[in-house]
């Protein structure tokens, strides 16, 4: 049995991740489970080929374990951004590195954004040590409002980079929407429908659908058929919608659209409908800090609007849909944070503790059906962070993440520029030669 | 004449010093001189009233370095009257228990475009950058400012801020002048405008120029257009300056001649101030090796950078910066959203603090000035995590203080210091903690939020419209 001290696990971690994945104890941590709101002290996770065999107090280690002591400090799943840009992009303002969008394809909805995902981008590294495991990447609309095939990833930055490809269609309705349809939000809803309808009619007839130009078809084949598993209810539409108004619309299209699985990201003024989200088990993927009305579909915003909707009954996972979204779900843990904060605030709504952690590990997790994902529990994969402190304050840091059962090295293209930078003082060769 | 330059004290430009006043001596009234308005917009705001308010049992930051537990903090007539372990409690004194609570100078941000590119961002609203040329040191932000941008409340309730500073966008060489605000809401700019504040010259460095007027096929294209764009213009800049001394000189000596004053430009005048050391340089540079070209050109010229804006490559070059005194003001994180922000680290700001140089926490965002406070713990913990030794109380000069003296109102606010404005935050908690938010804000000593009672402003934008009045 190799015990490993706290002080020790930063250093141990950047070695490189093992070629075969190994048997893992942590011990004494603080575990937050997330399967139970209290987090256990004193816990073991236990973790063996990539899962986790056991968690609780009192696990027996078995021999030959790598024993890692948490110190008494948090443990939690890896964090999961409930939407993202992550990977495929690398720096925004160089187009060349961004693969978000393609406003001059012929092709909308068929797009498939696992295809442009960088297992190697720098952003992975620079997101997971910070505790991200797991993004759900999304396209960006181009010229439509079906913007493509969105994709899950994990973060260990191997081969299996892209768990899941074709998870969701996403789909931008409300101010975006209406601009791409042509000018008016009845056209982005009438596009929508139309696309639903030819998927229909892809489905019933995907031979007749080839010559569906003389039949009036305005989506590609391609597009017809990547809409199929969408209008049939296998495939989740992401639908980006910030007024309320928008959402009850949406919501009405079911009664079209019986099998249509909705998942709503955005949501600013959720709060004003989340006892109908709650009804109709719509979940929301929230930006938590939006509060100012930055557009007009979102002037009711506030920092209450994830914990009112929660308070409904509503799963709410954070995510980003802004200007950070491709580099920044680091943040998602502050985030989760300031929605703890707001529940100390007279007239606002928050979160606990708890219920914070869940939205970025238990609530993305099921929203997107990763049933072996977002808990600490026997039979997940083993996405485990060992913290200096408590996950979502602003001076913690993971000392330690394992992806799957590996740890991952602690460091970043950042770390390197930190390590190269830290006490200026060039003595003999330039600054370059260090590394 | 005279008296309208000294009310207006630190905004006195060399044209007061010729004013047409000059004693006439036996021979008649001297030749008309012409003069320059040095204020022509000036403040109305007025503090607003206050009541003798003790807190009591805080921890304080007193924005200098220092730190008092259990402490107590007099304000009275607008000013910080008293800071210590203990004060003396002036009859009828409004007593606030701050036990478990914490009291800050209010939070400066020296980089903010509120009311020029407000909420709700609509082209109708974008009155953030005069992109019609790469030199507009002729505008200045202050004229496009939206007192109703909700930005402002939010600012104030969620962010503890007091003072900002609202500078033009960067798609210009020279953006024009920036101006400083107190966090108080008002009918017209004026009545937000920080009084005795001296403007500020916006300069962008980098990208963003080069990209709006070449992609136009006009200078500047390329960086050294920029520097080429930039050196020509301070050369007209110095030229100007030197007439209008040339002519000064002659009116002191009574031996102007009306013909005689030169035209007045308000780009050059803009420039002219500078040289006089009455404009601070904001200059927009992310790149070290920008900043160090900045550094010779100011001084090619004569003129002085207060701050470089997100610096974020200030790290690489903070002994560069601590030895020409120049601050650098920086996000804590913000990294990769461009090619010259590519290198930023988590450790800039305590980086720049341990050489020994001003560092800032700025925003230049409507979301982020809501939360400075955690941006400066984020960093200060990142910088201790590889040895820095950074205390929160030292921290958070890089929050009030070190963006004073970056807006050279380091005299008046920034700090809990007697006879300072009493631009003050109570926060329900350690401000370094992502679960802390301001209790309650003071600005000159008058209650301007109170998130107890539900003190807030409430934009005239926000009338009517769903979520009005809401805890934001």
């Amino acid at each position: 049995m190799k015990r490993i001290g706290t002080l020790l696990l930063a250093a141990a971690t950047t070695i490189a991740a093992p070629l075969t994945a190994q048997t893992v104890a942590i011990t004494n941590g603080k575990v937050a489970t997330i399967a139970s709101a209290e987090p256990i002290d004193g816990g073991t996770v236990l973790i063996r080929d990539g899962r986790i065999v056991a968690v609780g107090r009192g696990v027996a280690v078995p021999a030959g374990a790598t024993v890692v002591d948490a110190g008494g400090k948090w443990v939690t799943p890896g964090f999961i951004a409930g939407f993202s840009r992550l990977a495929i992009v690398e720096i925004d303002a160089v187009d060349e590195t961004d693969d978000t969008s393609a406003e001059k394809s012929p092709f909308s909805a068929a797009l498939d954004v696992a295809s442009s995902v960088n297992q190697r981008s720098v952003n992975i590294p620079i997101n997971r040590i910070e505790g991200l495991t797991r993004a759900v990447v999304a396209p960006s609309a181009g010229h439509d409002i079906f913007g493509g095939q969105g994709t899950i990833v994990g973060l260990g930055g191997g081969d299996d980079t892209v768990m899941r490809a074709r998870a969701f269609q996403f789909i931008e309705l409300g101010e975006r929407g209406a601009d791409l349809a042509g000018g008016s939000r009845g056209a982005a809803f009438l596009n929508l429908r139309n696309g639903l309808h030819e998927a229909e009619d892809y489905a019933r007839n995907p031979k007749g659908y080839e010559g569906g130009k003389d039949r009036d078809a305005i989506l590609t084949r391609l597009d017809a058929a990547a809409l199929v598993p969408v209008v049939q209810g296998r495939v989740p539409a992401v639908v980006h919608v910030e007024r309320a108004s928008d959402i009850t619309a949406l919501l009405d299209m079911r009664r079209e659209f019986p099998a249509l699985r909705l998942i709503i990201v955005g949501g600013a003024e959720g709060w004003l409908v989340a006892d109908k989200l709650a009804a109709a088990r719509i979940p929301v993927i929230a930006t938590a800090t939006q509060d100012l009305p930055g557009r007009f579909e979102m002037l009711a915003a506030t920092e209450s609007n994830v914990g009112r909707m929660v308070a409904a009954g509503v799963t709410v996972a954070l995510g980003m849909i802004d200007e950070n979204d491709a580099r920044q779900v680091r943040l998602l843990p502050q985030h989760a944070g300031n929605l703890v904060a707001m529940a100390r605030i007279p007239g606002a709504v928050g979160l606990t503790h708890a219920q914070a952690l869940a939205s970025i590990t238990s609530a993305p997790a099921k929203i997107f059906g990763m049933t072996d994902l977002g808990t600490l529990e026997a039979g997940k994969r083993a996405d485990v962070v060992v913290w200096d402190g408590d996950p979502l304050e602003l001076s913690s840091a993971p000392v330690a993440v394992y992806i799957d059962g590996k740890p991952v090295p602690m460091t970043s293209r950042q770390t390197q520029l930190r390590d190269r930078y830290l006490r200026l003082k060039q003595d003999g060769l330039p600054y370059q030669y260090k590394r | 004449m005279r008296s309208f330059c000294a009310l207006a004290a630190l905004l006195v430009t060399a044209a007061c010093a010729t004013t047409g006043t000059k004693t006439a001596d036996s021979k008649g009234p001297p030749p008309p001189v012409v003069t320059i308005p040095s204020d022509p917009y000036p403040s109305t705001y007025k503090p607003y009233d206050g009541v003798p308010t003790v807190l009591q049992n805080a921890t304080i930051y007193d924005g200098r370095g220092g730190r008092i537990d259990g402490g107590m903090v007099l304000l009275q007539d607008g000013k910080v009257a008293a800071v210590g372990k203990t004060v003396a409690v002036p009859t009828g004194a409004t007593v606030i228990d701050a036990t478990g609570k914490w009291v800050t100078p209010g939070i400066i941000d020296i980089h903010s475009h509120l009311g020029d590119y407000p909420s709700p961002g609509v082209r109708a609203n974008s009155d953030g950058n005069e992109a019609t040329g790469p030199v507009r040191s002729e505008v200045q932000a202050e004229h496009s400012i939206w007192p109703q941008d909700p930005g402002f409340s939010r600012a104030l309730a969620n962010g503890g801020i007091t003072a900002l500073h609202i500078l033009p966008g960067s798609a210009n060489l020279f953006g024009g002048r920036g101006t400083t605000l107190k966090n108080v809401e008002a009918r017209t700019m004026q009545g937000m405008k920080f009084p005795g504040a001296p403007y500020s010259l916006k300069m962008a460095c980098g990208e963003n120029p080069k990209r709006v007027y070449g992609s136009r096929n006009q200078a500047p294209g390329s960086r050294m257009g920029n520097m080429a764009v930039n050196r020509q213009t301070w050369a007209k800049a110095v030229e100007y300056r030197r007439k209008w001394a040339e002519y000064r000189s002659k009116a002191d000596k009574g031996t102007a001649k009306p013909g005689d004053a030169p035209s007045r430009d308000l780009q050059m005048e803009t420039l002219a101030l500078v040289l006089d050391g009455k404009i601070l340089v904001e200059n927009h540079c992310y790149r070290a090796d920008e900043m160090a070209n900045v550094i010779d050109m100011s001084k090619e010229f004569g003129y002085r950078v207060t701050a470089f804006h997100h610096a974020v490559e200030a790290y690489k070059i903070a002994d560069l910066l601590r030895e020409n005194d120049i601050c650098a003001a920086m996000w804590a994180d913000w990294y990769g959203f461009k090619m010259e922000s590519n290198d930023g680290i988590r450790e800039n700001m305590p980086f720049v603090h341990a050489a020994g140089g001003c560092a800032i926490t700025h925003s230049d965002d409507a979301d982020g000035i809501q939360r400075l406070n955690q941006e400066a713990a984020k960093a200060m913990a990142d910088g201790n995590r590889v040895g820095l030794g950074i205390t929160p109380e030292v921290a958070w000069t890089w929050l009030s203080y070190n963006p004073a003296k970056g807006l050279g109102i380091a005299e008046k606010t920034g700090s809990l210091e007697i006879g300072k404005m009493a631009d003050v935050v109570l926060w329900n908690g350690d401000p370094f903690s992502v679960y802390t938010r301001p209790e309650k804000v003071w600005i000159d000593g008058a209650m301007m939020y109170d998130a107890i009672t539900g003190l807030r402003p409430v934009s005239d934008f926000e009338l009517g419209q769903p979520g009005e009045g809401d805890v934001k």
